[in-house]
C-alpha cells in the first residue's frame, strides 16, 4: 500500500465510505492528535536543540573544549564498542539455538531473555552494585584482591550490557522462526559444513533485521543512564558517560553545555529514528512480522 | 417476514472507480417476492451493483428505487436492506444471539422491541437456521456453514425489504456449498422475501434462481429464467459464460447457416447475410463421415465421464473442440475425425 | 529373538542442524551469569531480609509516598497516556493527511531519545520561565517540581506503548464488520461503540499496563522534572539510589523488591488478558 502525500490539507483525498466517520469529525480528531504529540513529543525534542544554541554557536562548541566532555564521549564509545557486539554475539546464539531446534521450556528460555526489558533501569545498575559493591556479596573478595568493578568501566559496562541484553535476540528469534530451518538443511544436503551455511545462508537472511537490532541496541547502550548513573560513582573525567556528563553540567547550571552535549545524543536519537523508519519502510518483509506500519 | 415483498428497479446506473467504469447504465427490474441471481465474471460489476443496491457506495448516474420509492439518496442504515456478507463479517466479540439481534437493539430506544420480543424472535430464526441451542455460542466456535446461516438469520432479524447475499457460499466447501444453496431456497420459498444473490458460480446461479441475470463488464447481458439465458442466450458472451462451447466460422445464407459449403441445421436470423460466428456446444457435435461433416480434425484425447464419451478434437488451426457423444466406440490419440454440427446460435 | 533398540528421549528433536550444545550452552551462560545471577542476588538480599523485612521498609513514611506517588502518579498518566494513545494510533491507521508517515514515526521518540536528554528537555520546558511552564504559571498550574511534573514525565514515556499495542490491531479491523452494521441500522456513533471498539479493549489495556511498569521504574527521564522532595515528590527509584549511596543495602533491594512484583503482576495480568481474549474472541 503506497501512501501518497495530498497537495493541500485534506482529511481524506476518498469520498468517505459507509465505514468512516465524517470530514469534520476526522479534521478535528487528526488535530488533537497531531497537536498531542507536538506538545508532548516533539516540542522536548525540539527544546534540547533551541537550548543548545540559545546563546551562539561559540557557546555551543565551548561545551565541546572541556577535556571532561571528550572523556565522557570516549567512555560511551568504548562502552557501547563492548557491549554491542557481545549482545550481537548472544543474540545470534540464543536465536540460533532457539529458531532451528526444538526442545522443551522455549517459552520459558525467551521469558528469561525478555527480562531484563521489566526491570526498571535503576535496579538493572542495583543488583551490581549488590554483588560488587563494597557491602556487597563479593566486595570483600574485590577489595582484598584489588579488583575494582564497580565505579570503574567493567561496572558500566556490565550494567550497560544488562539493560541491552534483549535487544538483538528479541529481533532476531521471531525473524529466524519465521524463516524457519529448510534453507540451512538444503546447504547441507548440498554439503555444506555447519559456520559455512550460517555464514552464507543465514546471515543473509537476517542482516536487516540484524542491523535494525543493532541500531536500537546501540541507541539504548550510548543513552542509557539510570542502570550506569548507580554503578559509575559519578567520577568527573573518568567514570562519566556521555549521559551522566549531561546531568552534572545541568546541575551545576551550566545550561547550555548540558544541552550542547545532549544534542549529540539528541542527534543519535534522530538518526536512529530515521534510519529505523527506512529499514522499516523499505525492508518490512525482512524484519520480524509486525513491524511494518 | 409477514412484510410484504419489495420490487426492486435499478434505473440506467452508471458507476466509476478511479478511471475505470465498472458499471454502464444498467438497468433491472427485480419483482416483488423473486430469487434473482447475479451472474458474471469477476469484474463483472455484480458485488458494486449489489453494494448500490444496499447503499454501501453510491451510483455516480441512476437511481434506485424500492417499490416505487427512489431510495438512490437514502443513507444505507434506513434502508432496510438484509445483506449477507462473503466472509460473514459475524461480530467475534458478541454471542450468535446477540449477532442476531443486533440490529433489534441498535434502534433508538423509541424504536427497539421489548426484550422478550427480541428474545421471541432471535429464538425464532435460530430454529429457521436450525442452530437452536446455538445462541449463547460465539462465531470463533462455529464451522463455515454455521456462521454463514446465523449472518443471515442476523440479517433477517430485521425483517428487511430486500436480502442481498454476496457470493454467500463462495468460501465454503463444495458439499456445504450444496447443502446451503438447498437450504436457501427453502427458506426462500417460506419467507417470500424479495432476493437477489450475487455469485460467479453459473451452477449456483442456475439450481437456485427464479431468474438470473448476466453480466459483463459492467453491462446487463441477458436476464431471463434459467432455461431461457441457456436455451436462448442473448450474446455470445452468455453463451461463453454458461457452459463451453466452439466458435465456428460460417456463412448465413438463403436463411440458413453453412459451414464449410455444408448447410447446418440451424437457421439464420432474419435478415442476415453473409459471414457470421456460430457458437456450438459440445452436445450438439456428433461424430460423423468426412462426407457428412462439417468440420474435420484429429483426436486428442477421451474419456469417459458421467455415462458420456468425452472427446477432445484438434482442427486443422490447432484449435480445440470438445464433443460429447453417446457412441460407445473409443478413439486413438491421432485418429483423424469428423464431426457434425446438429445446432447451435448465431452472433455477430 | 532382536528387540529393536527403544528410541532414546533426548532434550531436543534430534535434527541435521549443528550448533546446537555451543549456542545453547553459550545462551545459557550468559543467561545465567549477565542476568539471573545478579537478579539472584537481589531475592537472596530481600529473602535475608524476610517479608517483615520488607513489610517494615514498606511502611517507612518515606519509602511508602515514594511508592505512592511512584505507583499512583503512574497509573494516572497510563490513562491518559491510553486514551491519546487510542486517538494517536486510530488516527494514524484509519486516515490519510500529509506528514502521517511522519507523524507515525515520532512515536517512537520516547523510545529513541535517552532518557536523561528527554529529563531535562522536559525540564526546562515546563520549569516556571520555560516554554510551556510559564503559560501554565499563569493559569496558577506549578508543572516543573511537583508531581505534574512527574505526570508529564510519565505520559511522554508510555505513550509509545500505547500507540504501539493497539495499532496493529485497529489496522486489522474489518471494514466489512462495520459496514454490516450500518446495514442492520446502526448510526456511527452506535457501530463505533458496539462493534469497532469492544475487541480492542484488551490491546488497550495491554498498552495501558505496559506504560504502567514502565513508568513506575522510570528515572532519568523524571527525576530533573520532579524536584525530588521526599513525601512530595519523590519517586521509589530515586529513594533506591539514595538508600544505596547510603549503603542501606537492604533498604534499597526491599523496594526493588516490592516494585519487581508489581512489575511481575502487571506482567500476569497482560498475560492473562491476552488468554483470555483469545478464547473469547479466537485471536489476541
Amino acid at each position: 500500500m503506497s501512501e501518497i502525500f495530498s497537495p493541500a490539507f485534506v482529511p481524506s483525498a476518498k469520498p468517505a465510505p459507509v465505514a468512516s466517520e465524517g470530514a469534520g469529525t476526522r479534521a478535528v480528531l487528526i488535530g488533537i492528535a497531531v497537536t498531542f504529540l507536538a506538545l508532548f513529543l516533539v516540542l522536548p525534542l525540539i527544546a534540547v536543540f533551541t537550548q543548545a544554541f540559545s546563546k551562539g554557536i561559540a557557546a555551543f562548541l565551548d561545551a565541546f573544549r572541556e577535556p571532561d566532555a571528550w572523556s565522557a564521549i570516549r567512555l560511551t564509545l568504548t562502552v557501547a564498542a563492548i557491549a554491542v557486539p557481545f549482545n550481537v554475539v548472544f543474540g545470534l546464539a540464543a536465536s540460533w539455538a532457539i529458531a532451528k531446534f526444538e526442545f522443551p521450556g522455549k517459552s520459558l528460555l525467551i521469558t528469561l531473555i525478555d527480562l531484563p526489558f521489566s526491570v526498571s533501569p535503576v535496579v538493572s545498575g542495583m543488583i551490581y552494585v549488590l554483588l560488587f559493591g563494597s557491602q556487597g556479596l563479593f566486595g570483600s573478595w574485590l577489595i582484598d584482591h584489588g579488583v575494582q568493578i564497580l565505579f570503574a568501566l567493567p561496572g558500566i559496562v556490565l550494567a550497560t550490557v544488562f539493560v541491552t541484553f534483549p535487544f538483538v535476540a528479541r529481533e532476531l528469534i521471531p525473524l529466524m522462526q519465521e524463516q524457519g530451518t529448510a534453507e540451512e538443511e538444503a546447504a547441507l544436503t548440498l554439503g555444506a559444513s555447519g559456520l559455512h551455511a550460517f555464514r552464507t545462508v543465514t546471515l543473509p537472511n537476517i542482516r536487516w533485521g540484524l542491523l535494525y537490532s543493532v541500531l536500537l541496541c546501540n541507541a539504548r547502550a550510548m543513552g542509557e543512564f539510570g542502570a550506569v548513573s548507580v554503578v559509575s560513582g559519578h567520577i568527573r573525567g573518568l567514570t562519566n558517560t556521555i549521559p551522566l556528563h549531561v546531568e552534572i553540567l545541568y546541575n551545576e547550571y551550566n545550561f547550555v553545555a548540558a544541552f550542547a552535549v545532549a544534542s549529540l545524543l539528541a542527534a543519535l536519537a534522530l538518526i536512529t529514528l530515521v534510519l529505523k523508519s527506512v529499514l522499516e519502510w523499505r525492508f518490512a518483509g525482512e524484519l520480524a512480522g509486525g513491524r511494518a506500519h | 417476514m409477514d412484510r410484504p415483498s419489495t420490487a426492486i428497479r435499478i434505473e440506467a446506473v452508471s458507476k466509476t472507480f478511479d478511471t475505470a467504469a465498472v458499471l454502464h447504465d444498467l438497468s433491472l427490474d427485480v419483482r416483488a417476492g423473486e430469487l434473482i441471481g447475479l451472474l458474471g465474471p469477476s469484474g463483472s460489476g455484480k458485488t458494486t451493483l449489489l453494494r448500490i443496491i444496499a447503499g454501501l457506495d453510491a451510483p455516480d448516474r441512476g437511481r434506485i428505487l424500492f417499490g416505487g420509492d427512489d431510495a438512490t439518496g437514502l443513507p444505507v442504515q434506513e434502508r432496510a436492506v438484509g445483506f449477507v456478507f462473503q466472509h460473514y463479517a459475524l461480530f467475534k466479540h458478541m454471542s450468535v444471539a446477540d449477532n442476531i439481534a443486533y440490529g433489534l437493539n441498535a434502534r433508538r430506544r423509541a424504536d427497539r422491541p421489548a426484550k422478550a420480543e427480541v428474545k421471541r424472535r432471535v429464538g425464532d430464526l435460530l430454529d429457521l437456521i436450525r442452530l437452536s441451542g446455538f445462541g449463547d455460542r460465539y462465531p470463533s466456535q462455529l464451522s463455515g456453514g454455521q456462521r454463514q446461516r446465523v449472518a443471515l438469520a442476523r440479517a433477517l432479524a430485521v425483517e428487511p425489504r430486500v436480502l442481498l447475499l454476496d457470493e454467500p457460499f463462495g468460501a465454503l466447501d463444495a458439499q456445504v456449498r450444496k447443502d446451503l444453496r438447498r437450504w436457501l431456497r427453502e427458506i426462500h420459498d417460506r419467507t417470500g422475501q424479495t432476493t437477489i444473490f450475487v455469485t460467479h458460480d453459473q451452477d449456483e446461479a442456475l439450481e437456485l434462481s427464479d431468474r438470473v441475470a448476466v453480466l459483463d463488464r459492467g453491462r446487463l447481458e441477458q436476464v431471463g429464467t434459467p432455461d431461457e439465458v441457456q436455451e436462448n442466450p442473448a450474446s455470445a458472451t452468455v453463451m461463453k459464460f454458461l457452459g463451453d462451447s466452439v466458435e465456428v466460422e460460417a456463412i448465413a445464407e438463403g436463411g440458413r447457416v453453412r459451414v464449410r459449403g455444408r448447410e447446418t441445421p440451424v437457421a439464420a436470423p432474419p435478415g442476415v447475410i453473409g459471414p457470421v460466428k456460430l457458437y456450438v456446444r459440445p452436445w450438439q457435435l456428433q461424430l460423423a463421415e468426412p462426407d457428412a461433416a462439417h468440420l474435420s480434425g484429429t483426436v486428442r484425447s477421451s474419456y469417459r465421464t458421467q455415462g458420456r464419451q468425452r472427446i477432445e478434437v484438434v482442427d486443422a488451426e490447432g484449435r480445440g473442440l470438445a464433443v460429447e457423444d453417446f457412441d460407445g466406440v473409443r478413439y486413438a490419440a491421432g485418429h483423424p475425425v469428423g464431426l457434425r454440427i446438429n445446432g447451435g446460435h448465431v452472433f455477430g | 529373538m532382536v528387540e529393536t533398540p527403544r528410541p532414546r528421549r533426548t532434550f531436543r528433536r534430534p535434527s541435521v542442524i549443528p550448533g546446537f550444545g555451543i549456542s545453547f550452552g553459550y545462551t545459557l551462560t550468559c543467561l545465567g551469569l549477565i542476568v539471573l545471577l545478579p537478579l539472584a542476588g537481589l531475592v537472596v538480599k530481600a529473602s535475608g531480609l524476610g517479608l517483615s523485612g520488607i513489610w517494615e521498609v514498606a511502611t517507612d513514611p518515606r519509602v511508602a509516598s515514594a511508592l505512592r506517588i511512584s505507583f499512583g502518579v503512574s497509573a494516572v498518566a497510563a490513562l491518559v497516556a491510553s486514551v491519546f494513545g487510542f486517538l494517536v494510533a486510530w488516527v494514524l491507521t484509519r486516515y490519510r493527511f500529509p506528514g502521517r508517515k511522519l507523524v507515525d514515526a515520532a512515536v517512537d521518540l520516547p523510545f529513541a531519545l535517552p532518557t536523561a536528554v528527554a529529563g531535562i528537555a522536559l525540564a526546562s520546558l515546563y520549569a516556571p520561565d520555560g516554554l510551556l511552564g510559564a503559560p501554565l504559571a499563569r493559569l496558577g498550574i506549578q508543572a516543573a517540581y511537583t508531581p505534574v511534573g512527574i505526570f508529564i514525565a510519565m505520559v511522554f514515556i508510555g505513550l509509545p506503548f500505547a500507540v504501539r499495542t493497539v495499532q496493529p490491531l485497529i489496522a486489522e479491523i474489518d471494514r466489512e464488520i462495520e459496514e454490516a452494521s450500518a446495514t442492520l441500522g446502526a448510526t456511527r456513533r452506535v457501530t463505533l461503540t458496539r462493534v469497532v471498539l469492544p475487541p480492542l479493549i484488551p490491546a488497550v489495556l495491554t498498552g495501558f499496563a505496559l506504560a504502567f511498569a514502565r513508568g513506575v521504574g522510570e528515572y532519568g527521564s523524571i527525576i530533573f522534572i520532579a524536584g525530588n522532595l521526599p513525601y512530595v515528590s519523590e519517586i521509589a527509584p530515586l529513594l533506591i539510589v539514595i538508600k544505596l549511596s547510603e549503603f542501606d543495602y537492604g533498604g534499597a533491594a526491599a523496594i526493588a523488591t516490592i516494585m519487581l512484583g508489581i512489575s511481575f503482576l502487571t506482567l500476569l495480568a497482560i498475560n492473562l488478558i491476552q488468554a483470555w481474549s483469545r478464547r473469547r474472541f479466537g485471536y489476541v
